[in-house]
């Protein structure tokens, strides 16, 4: 398996959360009844004209500018057809071979050092609408007994970002595309919210020999709706190529569906003859040529970047910490409990993991309640601090019922406790004597569950550790 | 009841006095044409349906069935659209009720506009009002017809590649294709967008200028508008000294065009030449030549595209099939006609992967040299002036098995349409005793001087608009 080497591009189409769609005044928005967000426009009725929203232009320009495009002056609209219900005109408007944005890279910060993603292009579209095939068995619309159009989302202004075969690893993609969607939320341009839709990837794979700079023939992973299936989905493909090139097979360039239930990949069937999508320029619109001021203004509005953020706090917190930190859109939060005084590597993990734990909405915790209760973490109670935790988002919270409290630190008082654990779980014991040392949490664990969380757990680890090397 | 007022001979510019002294109201001006309508279009076949209230303050007008009308059936003259009702008005449709004219109904046009005779129209062809065995020109031929017989004082017509100026040419009309771009082409049926452009049709040159000045300037729904540069004037003028008229030399050597419409020509020149303008000699030598070509690849690959949203999916005609593809098959089976299948495969074909840069790719560079072209040709003159129409009308199924014969119809109308410019077609003689079409051509937005020199010929001319046998 290390003989080979994985050769992943990936093509991200995001929603711009436009107040309207990409080429008419209708809205832009979930849950409105079906086909009630229409018009002349996106319904395709005969002689209606599109025009291009200005909005949505800024921010495909805004988010080439994050990805360190360069952006064109001169990009055209063409029509690209394909027939399908959910397509009214018959054609998608869309940008073809003269894109906003060309040419760029994305920094993403690894453990071994700095990788650059490459980024071919991002170019700004119109979605279809959405179809449902009710009937039938294969869910789509031959064979289904009819198909329900809802033409609210068609016409959605959307970003298509295609970067080059940089990607190495699943795990790669994966953080790729977080610090992807980081940039996106941050420019204000896009929820980017996979379960919604609003954020979709398709991934295209290859293996080659570890060493080489051959492209080998890659297939296109489509319908992972999530960062975790994702990387599963590579994985799988991964590793079903390698196999597929160590048989002494051949891969065949095809497309397959992922299921997230059973974490297959499904060929799909293939056409019989290959898209023929007619491209011309759209005679209706004219080309889009945005001024040099417009891009300069727009490149002055530009956050500071994820991936410099996570550089910033590698030396402090490791890349782990920082790159949840920062994708998590934490990193704030925490530079501000540690200027409260808090502990930064404590601050980090009570932030990214008991916080987020409990569901805590980030954007109304206060800093200065927080450094005090990452600072009183090891005194307190258990059970005292995961309450105050899972409530430092009420208004008007105060940490200081939560820090009177203190934790059981007497040994008389644990001896017994854990005693009686160590009694119930003698293959625990054996195993951990026998050299898994990462069994100790599960001893501690059990200890605080004995004392309803009222332990300290510092205390516990130390004896418990004492007592089975004794 | 006697028709309040003499609809065959009633200028819009008259009409509108008319109203505005109160002699007749808008809705007995109204009926009044309904009237001539119901007494001479069954045999002309102009309109496809005529609207019987009065629904505004001033004169009425016919528009061509490509022209959405909000609460009116529209279209395009094809089966496809049947039964077809806009939700919305097209641009130039609201800019007329605005102005209060009132929807008088809507005409017959060549299926998708795709015609020089209106025979390609799904409901039936048009017939020219100077003699019902002939064909009334196209794809306007419907529009063209009504105003020619009196059954509307003026209409707006749609021009692809002279879908306005010939049909004026063969019934003795004025008409307008304005520059592309200086009228609003939303909500109307689209064939091909970059050469389609909404115009007036009208019974003298004064009539034209005052609806192309309600219809026409910059609309946010049409991003491919623009103000224009300068107000439209009415033209006075009876004379138009030291005007420079440039003659494509190459004239002289299409064979196509008959000698009663030569002869005509030539006269209307040396009539110009009395009322003070310059000729000269022109050179067009691309556009005579690659001009059809390039319009047949340019526009029919512009028809496929925008012709994909019939499907039967959404509006019109749908013809049920076991399976989605099957349904619309047998829809666009059924819904289209010959002509708009004809162009669709020859647009699909033009546009399609490997031949892309050899067929529209290539059009659209001869394009351009056709743009170039003109304006070199336009540098030491202010209007070029040929036949609109190499020949007259002719009769009804002369040309409907040859494509090409009828293509060729166009032959002088297309190379300024792939340029953009405006073109105006005044009636400048008869030929066998039929209107021969005289094409007076501008830079872009030259409108004002197309006026100025069509005003003061058609006073010179004399021209009758009103057919021999409706006299």
């Amino acid at each position: 398996m290390s003989a080979w080497e994985p050769v992943v591009g990936l093509e991200i189409h995001v929603h711009l959360k436009t107040r309207t769609k990409m080429f008419c005044r209708c809205p832009v928005g979930f849950g409105a009844g079906e086909n009630t967000q229409t018009c002349p426009v996106c319904l395709g009725l005969p002689g209606a004209l599109p025009v291009i929203n200005r909005r949505a232009v800024e921010w495909t320009i805004k988010l080439g500018l994050a990805l360190g495009c360069e952006i064109r002056g001169h990009a055209v609209f063409a029509r690209k057809h394909y027939p399908y219900p959910d397509l009214p005109k018959g054609y998608q408007i869309s940008q073809y071979d003269l894109p906003s944005c060309v040419d760029g890279k994305v920094i993403l910060p690894s453990a071994d050092g700095d990788r650059e993603i490459g980024i071919v292009r991002a170019h700004l579209e119109e979605d279809a609408a959405k179809t449902v095939h009710v009937g039938g068995r294969t869910g789509r619309i031959g064979g289904a007994d009819y198909s329900l159009i809802d033409f609210n989302r068609g016409g959605t202004p959307l970003v298509e970002i295609v970067t080059a075969p940089d990607i190495r690893s699943a795990d790669e993609a994966k953080r790729f595309l977080q610090l992807l969607r980081q940039t996106i939320v941050e420019l204000g341009i896009s929820d980017a919210e996979m379960e919604k839709g609003a954020l979709r990837a398709d991934a295209n794979v290859s293996v080659r020999p570890a060493g080489s700079n051959e492209l080998r023939t890659r297939t296109e992973l489509k319908n992972m709706n999530s960062f975790t299936f994702i990387a599963r989905g590579i994985e799988a493909e991964v590793e079903r190529q390698v196999g597929v090139w160590e048989s002494g097979g051949e891969v065949r360039q095809e497309t397959y569906d992922f299921d997230a239930a059973s974490g297959k990949l499904t060929p799909r069937r293939a056409k019989e003859e290959a898209d023929d999508y007619r491209y011309f320029p759209e005679p209706d619109l004219v080309p889009v040529e945005p001024p040099a001021e417009l891009v300069e203004r727009l490149r002055g509005e530009l956050p500071e970047p994820p991936g410099a953020r996570i550089e910033r706090l590698e030396g402090t917190l490791g890349l782990e910490r920082s790159s949840v930190l920062v994708t998590g859109g934490l990193d704030r939060l925490w530079e501000e409990t540690v200027a409260a005084g808090a502990e930064p590597v404590q601050a980090a993990n009570v932030i990214a993991n008991a916080l987020m734990g409990a569901g805590v909405d980030p954007g109304s915790v206060s800093a200065t309640e927080l450094a005090r209760l990452v600072d009183a973490r090891d005194r307190i109670p258990r059970a005292a601090f995961d309450e105050a935790v899972s409530k430092l988002g009420e208004p008007g919270f105060s940490a200081d019922p939560y820090l009177t409290q203190e934790a059981v630190s007497d040994e008389s008082e644990l001896e017994p406790v854990i005693a009686r654990v160590l009694e119930a779980n003698p293959g625990e014991v054996e195993a951990y004597r026998g050299g898994k040392d990462g069994l100790l949490g599960f001893f501690v664990g059990q200890v605080m569950k004995e004392t309803q969380g009222k332990a300290n757990p510092r205390v516990v680890s130390e004896l418990v550790k004492a007592k089975l090397s004794a | 009841m006697a028709p309040v007022v003499d609809t065959l001979r009633l200028t819009a510019e008259d009409a509108i006095g008319l109203v505005q002294r109160g002699d007749v109201s808008a809705g007995e001006l109204h009926a009044a044409y309904l009237e001539a309508i119901e007494e001479r279009d069954g045999e002309l076949h102009a309109y496809l349906r005529t609207v019987e209230e009065a629904d505004g303050a001033s004169i009425p007008i016919a528009l061509k069935d490509v022209i959405s009308t909000r609460g009116v059936e529209t279209t395009a003259g094809s089966r496809i659209l049947e039964g077809y009702v806009p939700v919305f008005d097209a641009t130039v449709a609201a800019r007329c009720r605005a102005a209060g004219l009132t929807l008088l109904g809507k005409t017959n046009t060549d299926e998708f506009a795709m015609g020089s005779s209106t025979e390609n129209s799904a409901w039936g062809p048009s017939r020219n009002p100077w003699d019902p065995a002939l064909v009334p020109g196209g794809s306007g031929g419907g529009t063209a017809a009504a105003v020619s017989a009196g059954l509307a004082p003026w209409g707006l017509g749609s021009d692809t590649g002279g879908s306005i100026k010939q049909p004026s040419a063969l019934c003795g009309n004025v008409g307008l294709r304005p520059t592309y771009g200086s009228v609003s082409r939303f909500g109307v049926v689209a064939f091909a967008s970059s050469l389609d452009q909404i115009g007036p049709v009208a019974k003298t040159v004064r009539d034209v200028a005052l609806l192309y000045s309600i219809i026409a300037g910059r609309d946010r729904c049409d991003s491919t508008t623009v103000e224009l540069p300068e107000e439209v004037r009415l033209p006075e003028d009876e004379r138009v000294d030291g005007l420079r008229i440039g003659v494509p030399r190459q004239l002289a050597d299409l064979d196509a065009i008959e000698p009663g419409v030569r002869a005509a020509f030539e006269r209307s020149l040396e009539l110009a030449e009395e009322l003070g303008a310059e000729l000269g000699e022109c050179d067009l030598p691309l556009s005579y030549r690659y001009g059809m070509p390039c319009y047949y690849l340019v526009a029919p690959a512009e028809a496929s595209s925008n012709l994909a949203r019939y499907d039967g999916v959404r509006y019109g005609l749908r013809t049920e099939a076991d399976t989605y593809d099957g349904m619309v098959e047998r829809t666009r089976d059924d819904g289209f006609g010959p002509e708009p299948k004809r162009r669709i495969m020859l647009g699909t074909y033009a546009l399609s992967a490997g031949y892309y840069e050899a067929f529209y790719g290539q059009a659209q560079k001869v394009r351009t040299l056709l743009i170039r072209e003109h304006r070199e040709a336009l540098e030491p003159f202010d209007v070029i002036a040929t036949p609109t129409s190499p020949a007259v009308a002719f009769p009804i199924g002369d040309k409907a098995a040859d494509p090409l014969a009828m293509y060729a119809c166009d032959l002088l109308t297309i190379p300024s349409c792939l340029a953009g410019l405006p073109g105006l077609s005044i009636p400048c003689g008869l030929s066998d005793g039929l209107p021969v079409g005289l094409q007076l051509l501008g830079p872009q937005f030259g409108e004002n001087t197309l006026f100025r020199l069509g005003h003061a010929l058609e006073r010179a001319l004399g021209f009758d608009t009103v057919p021999e046998r409706l006299r």
